[in-house]
């Protein structure tokens, strides 16, 4: 029998080799590509085969001209503005219908306010490559090919799923009386809603805000499938189909802008993440 | 107030659903507007098709080992994560980035990883005396190859998810409840099997249904590590749907294979409807 330090120490150990080994799994890949952006590209495409020459490591000083290729002469900067425009028409659109619906939803007591509220849930199950295709006949009907247009249309139905689910939740967690006095001191329903229910509500609008537009950023599939200019793309798309010439891959601007484009939204899901959790698991977790 | 979200929804979720139904049983093309019906047509050139059939199967052995890995490791992090260590904040920050990370510029990341000439892996490999001379791993021109390193990317992918969202499990178990199961003599085992997979059953089933929903239905990952290539051996239901419905223009056909989705999203359906209405019993 080990004694009960020995063993304490032996799980701690192993805690901690669990917790090392997950966190490099994670980490490995943006680590690949911050090394990578910042090489020297004779430094960069040295075969795996050349065993003394170790790639985990600069072999020679880092360099900014993968930063300077990337923002100097790539169209990633036409990109990030299309990516955050459309992001900020979709975060409109998406708050104009789902304030009011996750708060209906909240506020709606009975059979039919749940039906309706699964009905909304079940909607995030309908996913974008099965929709694609009869969105692709839409959009040719529409003429709104190649447009960014298309993506605005389209991005709110992943979005909207997401934050009226999101909004319910929060709403739900305002007591109704909050409402109620107002009316009792004169306020009218709307009046009521607009000056109590949403300052109160304001941080769950803020997540709302975040996270439609880390969605739209995220989005990949509709992208690619709707928009062919390349000064139209997005981010998602532009990066990976346009960045690449022929066979010839610039890896160290390709990994620059890989990484500049998730850290910031790594940090905002982080701040964020309890709030995204309950978007996930209202009812499955009290 | 609804109104707004839900006629959105019946517009662009609800009829284009329908529409991608009625499309798998029509001629339609991406080059002419003139659609004629032509029943079962599509369904019976696309199910007699290799290429289907293995990427059916590829998209099972996709989520199937995925999902199994995903809530294996999913655990024994979440449990690891629930337990106080210094540096905490920041190993969550770090386990949750490939999650946050746009899937298709965090693709491309594996996309250099896997290069054929310059993989790190095989440097590894080489260097610890793996390869044998002459030995060499071509990650994503070999199909066996091509899959594990499919299988990897989903993987590490949805880890960070189904953790965090096991960690809201873990965390909403009253510690009274472990306290009373003590005082009753329960041992670590019985423990376990009595008191914490039960109660971790509906999140453990909201883990398992979004991680299996989007592994079976992304396209994303298979299309830009091997285009579905060598041969069509590494292709998924979505991204064959993809090459033949959007890149082909056959939209009928594209539609067909589309539908092969649905059955597994329908039984992930009735999983959400049970476990909402668990919870609300609970």
């Amino acid at each position: 029998m080990r004694s009960a330090p020995t063993r304490r120490l032996g799980g701690l150990i192993l805690h901690r080799a669990v917790i090392l080994l997950f966190t490099a799994f994670a980490v490995f890949p943006f680590y690949w590509m911050a090394i990578t952006a910042f090489k020297q590209n004779a430094d960069l495409y040295v075969g795996a085969t050349n065993t003394q020459h170790n790639p985990f490591i600069f072999n020679q000083p880092p360099t900014l001209d993968h930063l300077r290729i990337l923002f100097g002469q790539t169209l990633y900067p036409t990109w990030l503005v299309n990516t955050l425009v459309i992001g900020a028409v979709v975060v409109a659109i998406t708050l104009v219908l789902t304030v009011p619906a996750g708060y209906a939803l909240a506020r709606l007591t009975g059979r039919w306010g749940e039906r309706l509220s699964i009905g909304i849930f079940l909607t995030y199950l309908v996913p974008p490559t099965l929709l694609f295709i009869p969105f692709s006949r839409l959009m040719s009907v529409l003429g709104l090919q190649n447009s960014r247009w298309a993506l605005i249309v389209i991005y709110p139905t992943f979005t909207v799923p997401f934050c009226t689910w999101l909004l319910m939740g929060f709403f739900k967690s305002l007591p109704r009386e909050i409402e109620e006095s107002a009316m009792v001191d004169g306020c009218s329903r709307v009046g009521a809603i607009w000056r109590m229910a949403l300052p109160l509500a304001a941080p769950g609008i803020l997540t709302v805000v975040i996270f439609a537009m880390t969605l739209v950023i995220q989005e990949f599939v509709y992208s690619l499938t709707f928009i062919s200019s390349v000064r139209l793309m997005t981010i998602s798309v532009g990066v990976p189909v346009a960045l690449v010439r022929g066979d010839v891959y610039y890896w160290g601007s390709l990994m620059a802008a890989c990484l500049i484009t998730s850290v910031p939204i790594a940090v905002l899901y982080n701040v964020f993440l309890d709030r995204f959790i309950a978007g996930f698991t209202v009812g499955a977790v009290k | 107030m609804l109104a707004p979200a839900l006629a959105y929804i019946l517009l662009l979720v609800a009829l284009p659903f329908v529409a991608a139904v009625l499309l798998s049983l029509t001629n339609s093309s991406a080059g002419s507007l003139d659609v004629s019906f032509v029943g079962f047509r599509n369904f019976r050139a696309v199910v007699g098709n290799p290429v289907f059939k293995r990427a059916l199967w590829n998209t099972f052995v996709f989520t199937f080992v995925s999902q199994v890995l995903v809530i294996a490791f999913g655990n024994i992090l979440a449990r690891a994560l629930m337990r106080r260590f210094r540096g905490k904040t920041i190993a969550r920050f770090l386990i949750l980035m490939p999650w946050a990370a746009p899937i298709s510029l965090a693709t491309l990341g594996w996309l250099w990883i896997f290069d054929s000439t310059f993989s790190v892996i095989n440097w590894v490999l080489k260097v610890v005396g793996y390869f044998g001379p002459g030995q060499w791993y071509y990650w994503l021109g070999d199909p066996t190859l091509g899959m594990v390193a499919i299988v990897t990317v989903h993987v590490w992918r949805m880890l960070p998810f189904s953790t965090v969202i096991l960690i809201a499990g873990l965390s909403s178990i009253p510690a009274e409840v472990h306290e009373a199961a003590d005082i009753d003599g329960a041992g670590t085992l019985s423990k376990a099997f009595y008191v914490t997979v039960p109660m971790m059953l509906p999140i453990l089933s909201v883990a398992l249904l979004f991680g299996v929903v989007f592994t079976f239905t992304d396209m994303s990952v298979v299309y830009l590590l091997t285009r579905g290539g060598p041969f069509n051996s590494t292709h998924v239901l979505a991204s064959l749907a993809f090459q033949d419905g959007v890149l082909g223009g056959d939209v009928g056909r594209g539609a067909a294979i589309a539908i092969f989705l649905l059955p597994v999203l329908v039984v992930m359906a009735i999983l959400t409807l049970r476990v909402s209405r668990r919870a609300e019993v609970a």
